[in-house]
């Protein structure tokens, strides 16, 4: 019999409709059993992709250790909107020390629990800032030891708890408060930036994943494929900031979706420091999706538009669907469903 | 080396030491090698990689930083845990270094004490712990390698009881390199004195909690009052832990401060670590000529015992600092704290600075030093064998000079009348 | 108190030399301190080491300016006219050479030193023969205790056994014993040892 393969797109945002998957494939946003381990209550802003991701990635890491993890994060976003003083929007054992340290206090947590033969996964968590810039090396040394840690970033591309300065992590053309839109090249320089998940990859570590809070199943299967290896793991989420991208709150998943569709973040993961799976791009989209709903990109789209710029962001998304082969060949043709 | 042997041995200060913290039974031990601390865990490195210690986990870490890091996760997670640096390491580590105590984290961390660069220099003085005295950590200093031996052993013990991190000093190379005799404790006797550790605060994800907060104006001060009074018990808590340790091991180790042939003194000599030993040999040279002199060595320089250092100085007319620190525009950073403690008393104080970056403190320097300040001949502070045609040639040339070398380069020309390397045009 | 200083370069031992001494001295029941001089010296670069040793606690940790022993376990040193600085009048000084050196070459303390107070040790070509590698700190400590008679050999072969494997141990107390034992028949500023080395 012929058959055709179907693509399942919900109108306008192109998730998979649940009702249409059976009951054990459909996701819950909340039941009385979701461990909620970063409670309602904190102090993030509307649309903040970093709570969304850590929401997302911890739930996922205590559903997949029956609630034995403990969290080290990082000083930035993340620890200051969850953790004011006498309150705390962590519902798991959570400790916070110093902006560059996470990943070596996570390290001492993982070891302290094994000397004391106790079974406990461990994350550390951070924003780009205090993963890919500060806390590097303290990174680099957990990768190469290959400590028990499972180490998160949500990569919203700036410094935001400072109010949006430049990191090592912000995408070319961005302004920031120290890539100022201003000169003859506003915002950030091209030919900048580190490419983290790649450097983990370079440590030959047993797994490393990207995901986005644009495809929260996805997250949540990479975080429960990493709790079930052993030694030193990374994730890294991209994750809209809308405060610091200058975008609506309501369109954080969109404009995540559109950094994975334009090809802009690869979504991928990698073993042992080898590519074992990259996600396809269900319906390519021009990298301006992306760019056009964020004010800091605002100036590439003025009365001249900057397209020598958008051309070469254009550039850098292509080169990542040919590197990691991001699209199909016999590309079906997408059915939208209305239901 | 001789591992777990009690029992009195001729053995190198480094591994004295780590043979004290093996005995003490640390669970997580973090190494960063800097000179002069690194025999320790390298001989740490050995007994758990054989076994001979365990359980215990030795992480080797990227930076000092990390090592305290690391030891920051492991000890809020519940683990005994240990350290040792140096210098530029305990510098490198320093915002760590008051996160732990800020956390109330009883870790213990040997200080090999070494100077400060720039100009580099790895030979001992004060510089570096003295950098982080008021980083909430106590700070022991050992006299002997004996002492150091024996307040690793009651530092985990005082750390664990006050929540509190404690700094074990020992100057560096005269103390960590010397060949010494040390008695060394057998595992029961250290068992007997040491209980397990029982954190105060612990991550448990059956009874998770939440550590390292955000803590604003409204509560700051008081939190950082509560570290305040840790040290204002551990006062107490010291004193205490020198007789209990007595009773066990049956000598007299740590404590606030010790006294030396002080009891009808005129002058006293204070001092911390391995000079006091020169000091006692100088007090005996000009008690032999008539002097009535005495000396007090400084243990716990955090906490400062301000109420044990005035009872010890109180009787003396004139109170000589020796110490081998410098707070530059100042003077002795010693000598500051100690007229704290001798407010209200007149008691002149003078400053010696002495044996920066590794100059020798010969006895002979030292009692010419105590005669002249006896006569008044001084001047306040006093540098103990400082080349003052060098400096005075220094100075004289500032400005003049072309700026074809470093003030240390032509310093160092000018003490050895030796030309030293020339940048290369 | 008697105070020995050891000069050498990196890799002949120098500081091991000291650290066996204070061992050898703590065996027979003596307080001891050994320590190197302090530095980040590296292979073939000049090297000191002190070791003090009394019948009552040290408490002096100075370097050693006055020394009753100086051990030179290298010859090339020798060009360094305050090697000998500071030796007593009545000390000791053991040189590992090959055939005896000019005294006034060592300086006026040196030459005027008390007969027999000087001794020359092959102790490379002791170490080549017992030990196999050219280590001449076991040799040269046989020789200064056969010439000051501060400790007896037996704490120092014991020092050895402690600080080696059975192996390595083996071989530096037939080095010990062989310059210590030419070194007893020497007599006065003599090439004795050297003969016997022959």
């Amino acid at each position: 019999m012929k058959s055709q393969r179907l693509k399942f797109y919900q109108t306008g945002t192109f998730t998979v409709g649940n009702r249409l998957l059976s009951d054990e494939m459909r996701s819950v946003q909340a039941t009385v059993d979701r461990n909620n381990s970063l409670n309602s209550g904190h102090r993030a802003c509307q649309g903040c992709g970093e709570a969304l991701g850590a929401r997302y990635a911890v739930d996922a890491v205590m559903r997949a250790t029956n609630g034995q993890a403990i969290a080290v994060n990082a000083t930035g976003c993340l620890e200051v909107f969850s953790t004011p003083f006498p309150e705390s929007s962590w519902r798991l054992a959570w400790l916070h020390s110093l902006f560059g340290n996470a990943p070596a206090v996570a390290a001492g947590v993982s070891a302290a629990m094994r000397v004391r033969g106790k079974k406990v996964t461990v994350i550390g968590q951070g924003g780009d800032g205090g993963t890919v810039d500060i806390g590097f090396g303290c990174l680099s040394g957990m990768f190469e030891r290959n400590d028990d840690v499972l180490y998160i970033c949500y990569d919203n591309e700036a410094y935001m708890n400072t109010g949006v300065q430049r990191s090592g992590s912000t995408p070319p053309t961005a302004i920031t408060a120290t890539t100022q839109g201003v000169g003859e090249h506003p915002g950030q320089e091209f030919g900048g930036g580190k490419n983290a998940p790649r450097i983990a990859m370079a440590h030959g570590i047993p797994y490393v994943a990207t995901a986005s809070v644009a495809d929260l199943r996805d997250l949540e299967e990479k975080v429960t494929t990493a709790v079930g290896i052993r030694g030193a793991r990374y994730i890294h989420i991209h994750v809209p900031c809308p405060l610091g991208w200058g975008s609506d709150p309501a369109l954080t998943i969109q404009i995540a979706r559109a950094a994975v569709q334009s090809g802009l973040f690869p979504l991928y993961e990698a073993r042992h420091g080898r590519l074992v799976k990259a996600t396809k791009i269900r319906r390519k989209v021009p990298v301006t999706d992306y760019l056009q709903p964020q004010k800091r990109f605002a100036h590439l789209f003025g009365k001249t538009p900057n397209v020598a710029a958008i051309d070469r962001i254009q550039a850098i998304a292509d080169a990542n669907i040919e590197d990691y082969g991001l699209l199909d060949s016999h590309e079906d043709p997408p059915i939208s469903l209305q239901i | 080396m001789s591992t777990f042997m009690p029992g009195r041995k001729q053995v190198e200060g480094s591994h004295a030491v780590a043979e004290a913290i093996a005995l003490s039974r640390p669970q997580v031990i973090s190494c960063y090698p800097i000179t002069p601390q690194t025999h320790i865990v390298e001989g740490l490195s050995a007994m758990v990689k054989s076994g001979a210690l365990s359980p215990c986990e030795f992480m080797n870490v990227e930076s000092e930083f990390a090592a305290l890091s690391a030891l920051i996760g492991a000890s809020a997670a519940g683990a005994r845990t240990y350290t040792a640096t140096s210098s530029q390491g305990l510098l490198f580590m320093a915002e760590a270094v008051y996160n732990a105590s800020g956390l109330g984290l009883p870790i213990v961390m040997t200080i090999g004490n070494r100077a400060i660069g720039a100009p580099i220099n790895i030979w001992n003085d004060h510089s570096d712990s003295m950098a982080l005295r008021d980083s909430g950590w106590i700070q022991l200093h050992a006299e002997s390698n004996q002492e150091a031996l024996d307040l690793h052993i009651q530092a985990f013990k005082l750390a664990e009881q006050l929540s509190c991190p404690v700094m074990v000093c020992m100057d560096g190379f005269i103390l960590t390199h010397a060949y010494e005799e040390v008695d060394m404790p057998s595992q029961e006797q250290v068992d007997a004195f040491l209980p397990p550790f029982v954190p105060q605060q612990v991550l448990d994800p059956s009874d998770p909690i939440t550590i390292g907060a955000m803590v604003g104006p409204d509560a700051y001060m008081e939190v950082r009052y509560l570290l305040h009074h840790k040290h204002l018990q551990a006062v107490e808590v010291i004193e205490n832990l020198r007789k209990e340790f007595k009773r066990h091991f049956g000598r007299d180790s740590g404590g606030l401060v010790s006294s030396y042939r002080a009891d009808d003194a005129e002058t006293l000599v204070l001092a911390m670590g391995s000079i006091n030993g020169t000091i006692r040999e100088a007090v005996d040279e000009m008690r032999d000529e008539g002097h009535r002199i005495g000396s007090v060595k400084l243990c716990s320089y955090r906490p400062f015992p301000l109420e044990a250092l005035r009872e010890a100085l109180k009787g003396a007319k004139r109170v000589i600092i020796l110490e081998k620190n410098l707070a530059t525009g100042l003077g002795g950073i010693l000598a500051s704290n100690t007229r704290m403690a001798l407010r209200g008393l007149n008691t002149p104080v003078n400053t010696i600075i002495a044996g920066l970056g590794g100059r020798p403190i010969p006895k002979k320097s030292v009692v010419r030093a105590f005669r002249q300040i006896e006569t008044g001949e001084v001047e306040e502070p006093h540098f103990l064998d400082m080349n003052w045609p060098a400096i005075h040639e220094a100075i004289n040339n500032r400005g003049l000079v072309k700026r074809r070398e470093s003030e240390a380069q032509r310093v160092l020309r000018s003490v050895s009348g030796v030309e030293v390397a020339k940048p290369v045009r | 108190m008697v105070q020995v200083r050891i000069h050498g370069r990196g890799g002949q031992g120098v500081v091991t030399a000291a650290e066996l001494l204070s061992v050898a001295a703590f065996l027979e029941g003596r307080a001891a301190q050994a320590f190197p001089s302090f530095g980040s010296e590296r292979m073939g670069a000049p090297v000191v080491a002190f070791c003090r040793m009394d019948d009552r606690p040290i408490r002096l940790r100075e370097p050693i300016t006055e020394p009753d022993a100086l051990v030179i376990q290298d010859p090339t040193l020798l060009s360094d006219p305050r090697l000998c600085a500071g030796l007593h009048p009545k000390g000791f000084v053991v040189i590992n050479a090959s055939a005896p050196i000019e005294l006034s070459r060592l300086g006026p303390v040196v030459e005027h030193l008390p007969k027999g107070h000087v001794r020359f040790v092959p102790a490379t070509a002791i170490a080549r023969q017992y030990i196999g590698r050219p280590l001449p700190n076991a040799a040269m400590l046989g020789a200064l205790l056969a010439a000051t008679g501060y400790l007896k050999l037996d704490s120092l072969l014991q020092a050895i056994s402690e600080k080696f494997s059975a192996a390595i141990a083996e071989k530096n107390h037939a080095a010990a014993r062989a310059s210590y034992e030419a070194a007893q028949a020497g007599n006065g500023v003599t090439s004795a040892v050297l003969e016997v080395a022959r």
